[in-house]
C-alpha cells in the first residue's frame, strides 16, 4: 500500500517526446521547474557579476555601460522568469489539480501550451542578451527605453511581452480548476490555503498582466515605428508609461509572494502538526492582498511629478495593504504556539520566511511613508527591502516547498541532514548579503552606479561575501537533489505524516493523480485527527 | 459522480478525460472563456486609458485630428461588424439546435461580413497613409496642434490595429467552426466550441462599438 506504485506518471511512458508532447500537469511542471532553475541560475550569473563589480569604489571590472546590462538583464531574467512563475507554475501546476482532487487542469492542452510560450519569451530574451544585452533596468522607463538607449530593448520588450501570455494562461486554467474541477466535499472553506494564494495571484495574472503586455506593446511601436506615445519632445507623458508599467509591476509583487504565503501555510501547519490558527483570515487576507495590492502602485512616483494628493493616496493605500500581510504572519505565529514542531528543512525556510517577509515587509511601510520615500527614494534600501520580500521570502518558501513536495514529485526523500545545512547556509549568506545594504541605502549609496565614494566599501564587501555564501547554499541543494533521485530513501506515500489530499495518493501518483475520486468529509489540516476522518475513497482503493 | 457519456453523433469522444462529465466540462470551458475575455477587456483597457488621458490633455487637438477621419467609411464599419454579431449570432443557434448547415452558411456570412469590415479599414489605412497622417517622420499636421494630432494617430493606428488583428484571428476561428460543422460536430449536447466562438466574436464586435464614437466621432460637434 506504501510503497511506490508499479506504473505512475514518470515511468508511463519514457522518451523525449512523452515529455514535450505531455499534457500532464505533473509533467509539465517538471518541464517548468528545470527551465526556471536555468533561468535562475542565468540571472544568478549577472548578479555575481554585479557583487563582483561592488567589491571595491572604483569602477575597475566594467564600464558603466555594461554595468547597467548586467542589472538589467538580472532583474529581467529574475522577475519575469524566475520570481512570477517559480511557484505557481512549478508548484502550482503539480499540486492545485492534485489539491483539488481532480485529474488534470481544466485545460491540459492549454497548460503546455503556456510553457511553449514561456519559453518562446525565454529565446527573445537569452537572443537579446547573445546580441548584446539591454541597459534600461528592468522597468523600461521611457523615453529612455522607448527612443534613445541603444541597446536590445525591442527583442527584451518582446520576450517579457510573449512571457506574459504564458502568466495569464496558466491563471486562466488555475481559476477555472479551482472553480469548477473540486472534488465532490471540498467546498471553498475546505481547501488548502494554497489553493486560495493560488487562487488570489491567478486573479492578478489575469486583470494585470494584459495591461503590461498593452504598456510593452506600446513602447514596442513607439521604438521600432518611430510613434510618440510617451515622448515628451512631442507631447507625450512618460510618467504615464510609469502608472501603467507599475499598474502591473506592482501588483506584480504579489504574484511573486502570495504563491509563497500559501507554500507557508502549507508548511508551518505540517511541521507544527497543528489546524491553521484563523483559516478564514488567512483565505480572505489572500483575496484582500490581491485587491488593494492593484490600488497602491502610486507609490512608486513619490518623486516623479505625481500630485501631493495623489501621494498621500496611494501612501495610505500602501499602509492599508500591510494589514492583511500582519494578519498571515501573526496567524502562522499563533499557529506554531503549543505546536508539536518539528525542524526539518522544509520548516527552515518557513521559519525563515517568518523572519525575513517581516523585515521586508516593515522596511515597505517606511518605504511608503511619502517623507521617508523621497530620503532613500532610488537608493539601496529600496534594493535591500525588496530583495528580502521577494528572495527571503518568496525564494526561501519556494526552496521549502520544492523540500517538501520533493517526495511526492520524485518518491524519493532528499538527505535531511545536508538539506538543513544548506537552509541555514541560505540564510545566513541572504542576511550578509541584504542587511547592509540597509545601511548603506540609509547612508545614501544610490541603486544602478558601478562606483562609490571609498566610505561605502566595508559594507559592500561584506554584501559580496553573503552573496558569495548564499551561492553556496543554492548550489548545495541542486546538487544533492539530482543525487536523491538515483540514492534517495523511497518516501512512501505520506513521508511527513501531512493532511493534504495529495498526500492521500501515492508518490509518485499516477497519471490520473486518483485511483477513485476522493470525497472530502472535513476542514484541511485536521492534524487532530487521522486523514481517514478527512477523506473517503469509494470501495476501490480500499480493497 | 456519474461518469456516463451520452454517445455523440459520429461517436467521437465528447469528454475530455479530466472532467467527470459533459456538463462540467461544458461549465469549465464556459469559465474559462470568460475569464479570457476579462483578460481582453484589461488589454485593451491600459490603450484605453491613455486615450483618456490624452484626450483630457490636448481636447481640441483630438477633435481637430479626429475630423480627419472618414466618419461615413467608420459609420458603415459600424453597421457592417453589428450584421455580422447578428449572422454569428444566427449560426450559435444553428450549432447549438444541431443544424450544421445552417451554422456553416452563416458562419461563412459572418466571415464575409468580417472581410468586408477589414477591407474597408484597410482602404481608410491607405487613405491616411497619402494623406501623411500616419506617426513617423513623414507624418503633416497643418495648424498649432500637430504633436497632440501625432498621438491621436498613434493611439487610432495601435487601437484600430489591434482590434484589426482580433478580427483577423477570430475569422480563423470561424474557418475553424465552419470546418466542425461540416464534419456534422454539432448537436444539442455538443456545441461549446461554436458558442464561445461567437462569445470572443461578439467581444470583439463590442471593443469596436467603443473606438467608433472615440476615435471617429470626437471632434463632430466642433
Amino acid at each position: 500500500m506504501n510503497g511506490a506504485p508499479q506504473v505512475h506518471y514518470l515511468n508511463v511512458d519514457y522518451g523525449i517526446r512523452s515529455w514535450l508532447f505531455t499534457t500532464d500537469h505533473k509533467r509539465i511542471a517538471w518541464l517548468y521547474l528545470l527551465s526556471v532553475t536555468l533561468f535562475f541560475f542565468f540571472g544568478g550569473f549577472f548578479a555575481t557579476l554585479i557583487r563582483l563589480e561592488l567589491m571595491t569604489p572604483q569602477g575597475d571590472l566594467v564600464q558603466a555601460e555594461t554595468y547597467n546590462k548586467f542589472f538589467t538583464m538580472h532583474g529581467v531574467t529574475m522577475v519575469f522568469f524566475f520570481l512570477i512563475p517559480s511557484i505557481p507554475a512549478v508548484l502550482g501546476n503539480f499540486l492545485v489539480p492534485m489539491m483539488v482532487g481532480a485529474r488534470d487542469l481544466a485545460f491540459p492542452r492549454l497548460n503546455l501550451a503556456s510553457w511553449y510560450i514561456f519559453i518562446l519569451g525565454g529565446l527573445f530574451t537569452l537572443a537579446s542578451a547573445a546580441a548584446g544585452g539591454v541597459d534600461t533596468g528592468w522597468t523600461f522607463y521611457t523615453p529612455y527605453s522607448s527612443i534613445y538607449s541603444n541597446s536590445h530593448v525591442a527583442l527584451t520588450v518582446v520576450g517579457v511581452f510573449v512571457t506574459g501570455f504564458s502568466s495569464i494562461l496558466t491563471g486562466l486554467n488555475f481559476v477555472v480548476t479551482i472553480h469548477k474541477m473540486r472534488a465532490p466535499g471540498l467546498t471553498w472553506f475546505r481547501l488548502p490555503l494554497f489553493i486560495w494564494a493560488i487562487y488570489a495571484t491567478s486573479i492578478i495574472f489575469i486583470l494585470g498582466t494584459p495591461v503590461i503586455a498593452i504598456t510593452l506593446l506600446l513602447v514596442g511601436l513607439e521604438r521600432v515605428f518611430n510613434l510618440g506615445f510617451f515622448d515628451p519632445a512631442r507631447g507625450g507623458d512618460p510618467v504615464l508609461f510609469q502608472h501603467l508599467f507599475w499598474f502591473y509591476s506592482h501588483p506584480a509583487v504579489y504574484i511573486m509572494v502570495l504563491p509563497a504565503m500559501g507554500v507557508e501555510s502549507e508548511l508551518v501547519t505540517a511541521f507544527a502538526r497543528r489546524r491553521v490558527f484563523g483559516y478564514s483570515f488567512v483565505a480572505f487576507s489572500s483575496l484582500a492582498i490581491a485587491v488593494i495590492g492593484f490600488l497602491v502602485w502610486g507609490h512608486h512616483m513619490f518623486v516623479a511629478g505625481q500630485s501631493v494628493h495623489a501621494g498621500l493616496i496611494f501612501s495610505l493605500l500602501s499602509f492599508l495593504v500591510a494589514i492583511p500581510s500582519a494578519i498571515k504572519v501573526f496567524n502562522w505565529t499563533a499557529t506554531l504556539h503549543r505546536g508539536s514542531i518539528s525542524y526539518d528543512a522544509p520548516m527552515l525556510y518557513a521559519l525563515g520566511f517568518i523572519g525575513l517577509f517581516t523585515i521586508g515587509g516593515l522596511t515597505g511601510l517606511f518605504l511608503a511613508s511619502i517623507g521617508v520615500d523621497v530620503h532613500v527614494h532610488d537608493t539601496y534600501f529600496v534594493i535591500a527591502h525588496f530583495h528580502y520580500i521577494m528572495v527571503g521570502g518568496s525564494v526561501m518558501a519556494y526552496l521549502g516547498g520544492i523540500h517538501f513536495w520533493w517526495p511526492k514529485m520524485t518518491g524519493r526523500t532528499y538527505p535531511e541532514p545536508v538539506a538543513r545545512v544548506a537552509a541555514l547556509i541560505v540564510f545566513l549568506g541572504f542576511n550578509l548579503t541584504f542587511f547592509p545594504q540597509f545601511v548603506l541605502g540609509y547612508l545614501g549609496m544610490p541603486r544602478r552606479y558601478h562606483a562609490y565614494p571609498p566610505e561605502f566599501q566595508a559594507l559592500n564587501v561584506m554584501s559580496s561575501a553573503g552573496a558569495s555564501i548564499l551561492a553556496v547554499g543554492y548550489v548545495l541543494p541542486l546538487i544533492y537533489l539530482i543525487w536523491s533521485l538515483r540514492y534517495g530513501r523511497v518516501a512512501g506515500r505520506n513521508p511527513w505524516g501531512a493532511r493534504g489530499l495529495e498526500w492521500q495518493t501515492p508518490s509518485p501518483p499516477p497519471t490520473h493523480n486518483f485511483d477513485v475520486t476522493p470525497r472530502v468529509v472535513a476542514e484541511a489540516y485536521a492534524y487532530d485527527k487521522e486523514p481517514e476522518e478527512t477523506y473517503e475513497f469509494g470501495s476501490p482503493s480500499r480493497a | 459522480m456519474n461518469s456516463a457519456v451520452p454517445a455523440a453523433p459520429d461517436a467521437f469522444e465528447v469528454r475530455a478525460h479530466q472532467f467527470e462529465d459533459v456538463e462540467q466540462q461544458h461549465h469549465a470551458s464556459w469559465l474559462g472563456m470568460w475569464v479570457f475575455l476579462a483578460t481582453e477587456v484589461m488589454f485593451f483597457g491600459g490603450m484605453f486609458a491613455a486615450y483618456a488621458f490624452y484626450r483630457v490633455g490636448f481636447p481640441n487637438a483630438f477633435a481637430a485630428a479626429s475630423n480627419r477621419l472618414d466618419v461615413t467609411l467608420g459609420a458603415i464599419n459600424t453597421a457592417v461588424l453589428i450584421s455580422s454579431s447578428f449572422t454569428m449570432a444566427l449560426a450559435v443557434h444553428g450549432g447549438e439546435t444541431g443544424r450544421n448547415k445552417a451554422a456553416i452558411r452563416y458562419l461563412l456570412l459572418t466571415m464575409l461580413l468580417g472581410a468586408v469590415f477589414l477591407g474597408v479599414k484597410f482602404y481608410e489605412y491607405h487613405e491616411k497613409f497619402v494623406e501623411h497622417l500616419v506617426p513617423g517622420p513623414a507624418f503633416r499636421f497643418e495648424g498649432p496642434h500637430a504633436h497632440p494630432a501625432e498621438i491621436f494617430f498613434s493611439l487610432y493606428f495601435a487601437m484600430t490595429g489591434l482590434h484589426a488583428l482580433h478580427m483577423i484571428i477570430g475569422i480563423g476561428l470561424l474557418t475553424w467552426m465552419a470546418l466542425k460543422a461540416r464534419r456534422k460536430r454539432f448537436s444539442p449536447i455538443y456545441y461549446t466550441p461554436i458558442e464561445l466562438t461567437g462569445l470572443y466574436w461578439h467581444f470583439v464586435d463590442l471593443i469596436w462599438i467603443f473606438l467608433f464614437p472615440l476615435l471617429y466621432l470626437v471632434g463632430r460637434h466642433l
